[in-house]
């Protein structure tokens, strides 16, 4: 099993006292699946992305991905997790605004030590970037940024790609046109795919769907 | 400007002109000016005739000379203590001068050693102001406010330092001895010479003013006065003096050259009670180290084994105060010794050349 | 991993080169300020060190002899022959050049020339060939003369064997002084056995020309430190905006798995490197500063207090350290609190402002506590510091303090200001400028200190100056002053001038000691000229009249506070006893000074006769009677200087001072406007989400922008408004408290409301300067970046 998420808490203080946000969630994700999270806003997907992620540990709870506790890991642990085995694609792009696109694309990649030429060469033609590697990300489209920010964390060939609603700050033609790719170049890679997104339609092209409520899996 | 720097370059002054102060210190890499001509000085001739008093006085025209007094002194609790009294001479250019210009220049060396304890003092001056200097008639040696003055049948003696000063008489019990050939003393194969002659027989009695309290002392003591412009050759690095006091009655000077290839050039001068002398060309005389010493300065040897076989001289000579390094700015090692084997005996030991 | 990381890093530099100058410049221009006025301070401290060391001033007794006269070079080997170790001494002017002539043989060790090169030949220099050693400057004034280049040599002195000294200053058979070694024989006889008419002079704490060249330093270290503070508030700055604006790449690579730790180490390396690259331009920039400053510094020692100090700038490794160690160690403490921040920066963007605010809170109370504590050890110290250190404690206490108060300060204003507006543009202005207050609160500090700064040493060069002044017009109250060169010309000049003058004053005087202290005492002529100019600090009832006659003595400040003398006190001269009958304030001078009756002074010190003479005349003569001089008496003109150019060649040596003193107020002003910029600058990138939606309720663009820079200005002139007072209770410790335990006196205080007022315009035109450029930018703020605000908002 690639991904094994077992009763995972996590509260968080706030103003007005403690937010219990995940109250016991379980979920399992094979390799090559794919899988839609939905919910409200505030029901807690995307922190439960976060911490399948590594961005953030929970309060209770296993996370295993590859057989391998991310739980018990410590920062330099979770760094390398993200580096290699987990790719997080997020709502926000988060490109590098200093890096040219080819940089940008391949970044990921090298800081895992694992840097394809090839491989990237091909991410690049198959998002359609070919023209556009010697930009910085300020000149491109919203699409075209998104594309690039897929394409960075595929370059490393990650086991598990999460995703963060990637298609949120796009048009619906273009959320649609990266969303295939997105899910063509996934499954080339035979990584699996975990997707917090509130678009039905989207959630839609996923083989399972789960849906949180108030901290729990619907 | 640091100090330091400054501070280096007056001590590097004052060792370059005092390199002239012949053998005192002779380093391994070879001092300047001792083995090179001796360009305008007058150098010692065989077959010397001395004229006294005259010749107790200073010979500007030869570029070094001493007057080195060592003595064995024992107070009456039966401690004993060695001395040192020395004005060294040594000129710039063949003449007296005058005024601060004059080319000649005085370091004066005291020192007193007592069994544990060792102090040293040192004086610089400039001849030609009057603050040292040698009259003949009457003889007096001075430089600051040391003296040995008197008409070399008795003689008066003061030194101080910052720990120490003494207050001295001595009276000679014997007539002044010539060393080599009549006072005309050769030093090395390649004839370098000096003229040298001695006062070994004064009885000596006075006051120590030590840290510890004034001191009441009695002994013996040597003086030494030697001259000359060339005084060792090239390959020549240091000398190992001795000059031994037997219970007999009997005294021994030798000393042995230390040359850069390893031996040695010895000379000896063996006086009879009543002040006849044998004077030993080189080989008769051997002086072996037995034990060595680090001191603050260099590692010397402490104890030597010393022959002479034509006098059935085979005796060991160990230091009193192994320590009795001199800290002056150009250092070596002088201090009382002791003498046992076929003789019994004290006497002095100056070495220098070590590191 | 690495090269990766440092590509992404420093791209970004690359992409903005703005923000990479706005940081080098930061750091370079905090570094230039501290190493500039540490250059100019080591250089002339180098300079008298150097000249001090010659003469072995202030390390070593030094025996002279009590008239103040040669003394006979027997005596010196009467000395040493009765077991005194001293070292002679001759020393004189050649060609403009001191002259010091030393014996190396008897010279304690640390003392004396020179460096022997490789051209030196110490038998010569021995035996009176006449080499002198002397820096190259130096070097080229003695002509005729074989000089060895020393560059180490004191600058403006020459050092020679004894016997050329005296032959070249024609004091052949003349001592001047004779030091004397640390360790001495045990037994010595006393010296008043030996040689009577000499004086022993104990060692001085530092040297008389270090001990007094000091205070002027002190202003100068003064404004080091303050620069160092002022310097240390720019660099966390520009860490600070440095780091603020490249905070969403450092999450974005802490997500793509890039550790912390590496990061850290990263980020932390190069930001070192770029400190050693600025830091490097800075030192080189103070450099420029100290040289551009270096000949007016030089002048003004020189001419305040006769100090040989090099006109030229030697690059010292020790500022070159101190230079790029403030800027490594700046660097070093901004960084690691960004970088500590960084480090509990949590990953995700969810930060969480609530709990920042409570931290600010909690930093506001432990500032505040750290204030007060402070200030009230200013308040005390303002009643019981004494000396030096307790002087610059205060003035710590006091910056430190108030700096840390200003915020606080400033907040409650513009709390009470924000209750105060009516309109709703108004209160939202105050409210809004009371939020920026903590990003701004760094920059407006470095501005107070600078102001304050600015304030206290103005302040007291000032009053320094007036003071000055006026003791010039009391001092300098003869119209003609004449030089003799001996004993006949100035009979010649007594008699020639005798029938022409009004009043002929001789001028001489004797060293001596009063008290311990050394002394010049002054044989004056009984004149209306003294009673009519001298004031006194303190008198007894007709001071001149009991002096004249013969029975009092009166001595400056520095004598009476060093001496601890007071009027009716008796102090002896010789066997004669005097009364102190006045005690009068000689600023710029080193040692103790006492006037006595010329009769007095003549019993006193038969050998001394009178080389100047002042001349009293109707001013309007002056041109002819030194024309007649010159033709009748042969006294040329060169040997005469008339009242008004003493004045100015006086005030000029001031104007120096000032020169150097207001050129660095600029630089300070200007340093801290950097600040303001690079806060603002920090501030612009949120000042975005801020503005928007008062944009959005209808102020136009323009407006905000305008709005910005008033703001701005505003915060300077509420800074200015705090700057004022610490800038006075600066001067006034400075003058009262510091200037006594350096100089010896208490300066008077005197206020300059108009000097205040052009710095603080200069202020407010640093802040709007400082406030201009990102204010235009904010004005001309795309729409739709402002847009963004609201689109982006979560």
């Amino acid at each position: 099993m690639l991904l094994s998420v077992k009763d995972i808490h996590k509260t968080y203080t706030t103003a007005d006292g403690p937010f219990a946000v995940l109250r016991g969630i379980d979920l399992r994700l094979a390799a090559g699946e794919t899988l839609a999270l939905t919910g409200e806003s505030g029901s807690g997907k995307s922190t439960l992305l976060h911490l399948i992620g590594g961005l953030d540990t929970p309060d209770q709870g296993q996370i295993m991905i590859d057989g391998q506790d991310i739980a018990a890991l410590d920062d330099n642990g979770r760094a390398a997790l993200r580096r290699g085995t987990v790719g997080v694609v997020f709502q926000q792009f988060n490109l590098i605004p200093s890096l040219k696109v080819a940089d940008n694309i391949a970044f990921q990649a090298r800081l895992a030590d694992q840097h394809d030429p090839d491989w990237v060469a091909t991410l690049a033609d198959r998002m359609g970037l070919t023209e556009q590697l010697n930009k910085y990300p300020e000149q491109l489209s919203g699409g075209q940024q998104q594309r690039v920010a897929i394409a960075r964390t595929l370059a490393p060939k990650p086991r598990l790609v999460l995703a963060d609603e990637p298609t949120g700050n796009l048009d619906e033609a273009t959320a649609a046109t990266v969303m295939d790719l997105m899910l063509e170049l996934v499954a080339e890679t035979g990584a699996g795919l975990l997707m917090v997104t509130h678009s039905e339609a989207l959630a839609g092209r996923m083989a399972r769907r789960l849906h949180l409520r108030a901290g729990r899996l619907a | 400007m640091s100090d330091k720097m400054v501070q280096g370059v007056v001590g590097r002054i004052i060792a370059l002109v005092f390199l002239c102060f012949l053998p005192l210190q002779v380093a391994a890499q070879g001092f300047a000016g001792l083995g090179t001509d001796a360009e305008g000085f007058a150098i010692p001739t065989p077959d010397p005739s001395f004229d006294f008093p005259a010749d107790h006085g200073p010979h500007p025209e030869y570029r070094i000379e001493w007057w080195y007094l060592t003595a064995n002194l024992t107070a009456e609790d039966g401690t004993p203590y060695g001395l040192q009294w020395t004005l060294f001479r040594s000129a710039l250019a063949p003449e007296a001068g005058e005024g601060w210009a004059a080319p000649q220049l005085w370091m004066g060396h005291a020192a007193v050693t007592t069994p544990d304890q060792h102090h040293v003092s040192e004086r610089l001056a400039r001849g030609g102001i009057g603050q040292a200097g040698v009259t003949a008639e009457p003889f007096s040696a001075w430089i600051d406010d040391w003296v040995l003055r008197g008409d070399w049948d008795t003689l008066q003696m003061t030194a101080s330092g910052a720990d120490f000063s003494y207050d001295m008489a001595l009276t000679a019990q014997g007539p002044l001895i010539f060393h080599g050939q009549d006072g005309y003393s050769v030093k090395s194969a390649a004839g370098q010479a000096s003229y040298y002659y001695s006062q070994p027989f004064f009885d000596i009695a006075g006051v120590l003013d030590l840290p510890q309290g004034d001191v009441a002392v009695t002994g013996t003591a040597w003086l030494d006065r030697e001259w000359s412009s060339q005084p060792l050759s090239d390959d020549q690095t240091g000398w190992d003096w001795f000059s031994l006091s037997f219970d007999d009655g009997h005294k021994l000077m030798g000393f042995r050259l230390q040359q850069t290839d390893g031996q040695n050039y010895t000379s000896a001068t063996w006086i009879t009670p009543d002040g006849r002398t044998t004077a030993f060309p080189d080989g008769a005389f051997s002086a072996e180290p037995l034990i060595t010493h680090q001191t603050v300065g260099g590692e010397v040897p402490i104890r030597w084994q010393v022959r002479l076989p034509a006098r059935d001289v085979d005796v060991t000579v160990s230091a009193m105060n192994p320590d009795a390094w001199m800290t002056t700015s150009i250092p070596y090692w002088e201090g009382p010794v002791t003498v046992i084997g076929s003789h019994m005996g004290m006497g002095y030991l100056e070495m220098t050349g070590y590191e | 991993m690495t090269r990766a990381t440092l590509q992404a890093l420093l791209s970004h530099w690359w992409r903005n080169p703005l923000q990479l100058f706005t940081l080098l410049a930061g750091l370079a221009l905090a570094t230039a300020l501290w190493s500039g006025v540490q250059a100019v301070n080591a250089e002339a401290r180098a300079s008298y060190d150097a000249a001090a060391a010659a003469l072995g001033e202030g390390q070593y007794d030094r025996l002279l002899r009590r008239d103040g006269q040669p003394m006979d070079q027997a005596t010196y080997i009467t000395l040493r022959r009765a077991g005194w170790l001293v070292s002679p001494v001759v020393q004189g002017r050649l060609d403009g050049v001191r002259i010091i002539g030393i014996d190396p043989l008897t010279a304690p060790g640390d003392i004396g020339p020179v460096a022997i090169g490789e051209d030196a030949d110490v038998v010569g220099f021995l035996t009176g060939a006449g080499q002198l050693f002397a820096n190259a400057e130096t070097a080229r004034r003695l002509t005729g003369q074989q000089v060895i280049i020393t560059p180490e040599a004191a600058p403006g002195t020459a050092i020679t064997d004894i016997g050329v000294a005296q032959r070249l200053l024609g004091k052949q058979g003349q001592i001047d002084s004779l030091i004397i070694a640390p360790a001495q024989p045990r037994s010595q006889p006393p010296l008043e056995n030996i040689a009577p008419q000499l004086l022993r002079r104990a060692a001085q704490g530092g040297s008389d020309i270090g001990r007094l060249t000091d205070s002027f330093h002190l202003n100068l270290t003064a404004f080091g430190l303050l620069s160092f503070a002022v310097g240390i508030f720019i660099v966390h700055g520009a860490i600070g905006l440095a780091f603020e604006q490249r905070r969403p790449v450092v999450r974005t690579l802490r997500a793509l798995g890039l550790p912390l730790r590496r990061l850290i180490v990263l980020m932390g390396a190069e930001l070192m490197l770029f400190a050693l690259f600025a830091g490097a331009i800075g030192v080189a920039l103070g450099y420029g500063i100290a040289a551009l400053l270096l000949p007016d510094v030089a002048a003004t020692l020189r001419g305040l207090y006769g100090a040989d100090v090099s006109g030229t700038l030697q690059l010292r490794p020790a500022w070159w350290l101190s230079g790029l160690s403030i800027a490594l160690g700046g660097t070093a403490l901004a960084a690691s609190g960004a970088l500590f921040k960084l480090s509990k920066m949590p990953l995700l963007a969810a930060a969480q402002p609530r709990a920042l605010a409570m931290a600010a809170g909690r930093n506001a109370v432990i500032q505040g506590a750290g204030a007060a504590v402070l200030l009230a050890v200013a308040g005390v110290l303002m009643f019981t510091a004494q000396g030096l250190i307790g002087g610059f404690t205060l003035l710590a206490a006091l910056l430190i303090g108030a700096a840390l108060a200003l915020p606080l300060i400033l907040d409650r204003v513009l709390a009470a200001c924000s209750g105060l507006a009516r309109s709703v543009t108004a209160q939202w202005f105050w409210s809004d400028t009371r939020q920026q207050l903590p990003g701004l609160s760094l920059a407006l500090m470095a501005l107070l200190l600078a102001m304050a700064a600015n304030v206290g040493v103005s302040t007291m060069v000032s009053s320094f100056r007036l003071t000055f002044v006026e003791f010039l017009d009391q001092r300098l109250s003869s119209e003609l002053y004449v030089s003799t060169e001996d004993a006949t010309q100035s009979q010649k000049l007594t008699a020639f001038a005798a029938p022409r003058v009004d009043a002929i004053l001789p001028i001489q005087f004797a060293d001596t000691e009063i008290a311990g202290q050394p002394t010049e005492v002054y044989g004056a002529r009984d004149n209306h000229t003294y009673r009519d100019n001298w004031i006194f600090l303190q008198n007894s009832a007709a001071p001149w009249d009991t002096t004249f006659g013969g029975q009092t003595i009166l001595i400056n400040e520095q004598l009476a506070r060093r001496g601890g003398l007071g009027i009716g006190d008796q102090v002896q001269l010789q066997d004669q006893v005097f009364m102190i009958a006045g005690i009068y304030g000689d600023y710029g001078n080193p040692i103790g000074q006492a006037v006595i009756s010329e009769a007095q002074f003549a019993g006193l010190y038969p050998g001394i006769t009178a080389q100047r003479f002042g001349l009293r005349l109707d001013p309007d003569q002056v041109p002819d009677f030194v024309a007649a001089l010159e033709a009748e008496a042969g006294i040329p003109a060169t040997q005469t200087v008339d009242q008004a150019r003493i004045k100015a060649i006086s005030l000029q040596v001031f104007e120096r001072t000032f020169t150097v003193t207001t050129a660095l107020n600029i630089l300070t002003l200007a340093v801290a406007g950097f600040a303001i910029l690079m806060s603002l600058l920090t501030l612009a990138t949120m000042r975005v989400p801020q503005l928007a939606p008062a944009w959005a309720m209808g102020m136009t663009r323009g407006q905000l922008g305008r709005l910005e820079l008033l703001r701005a200005v505003l915060l300077a002139v509420l800074t200015a408004f705090v700057a004022l007072p610490l800038g006075l209770a600066l001067a006034w410790a400075l003058l009262a408290v510091v200037n006594v335990a350096a100089f010896g006196w208490e300066l008077p205080m005197y206020l300059f409301p108009g000097d205040y007022a052009r710095l603080g315009i200069f202020a407010l035109l640093a802040a709007a300067l400082a406030a201009l450029w990102p204010a235009r930018r904010l004005a001309r703020t795309p729409p739709a970046d402002l847009l963004k605000v609201f689109s982006n908002e979560r």
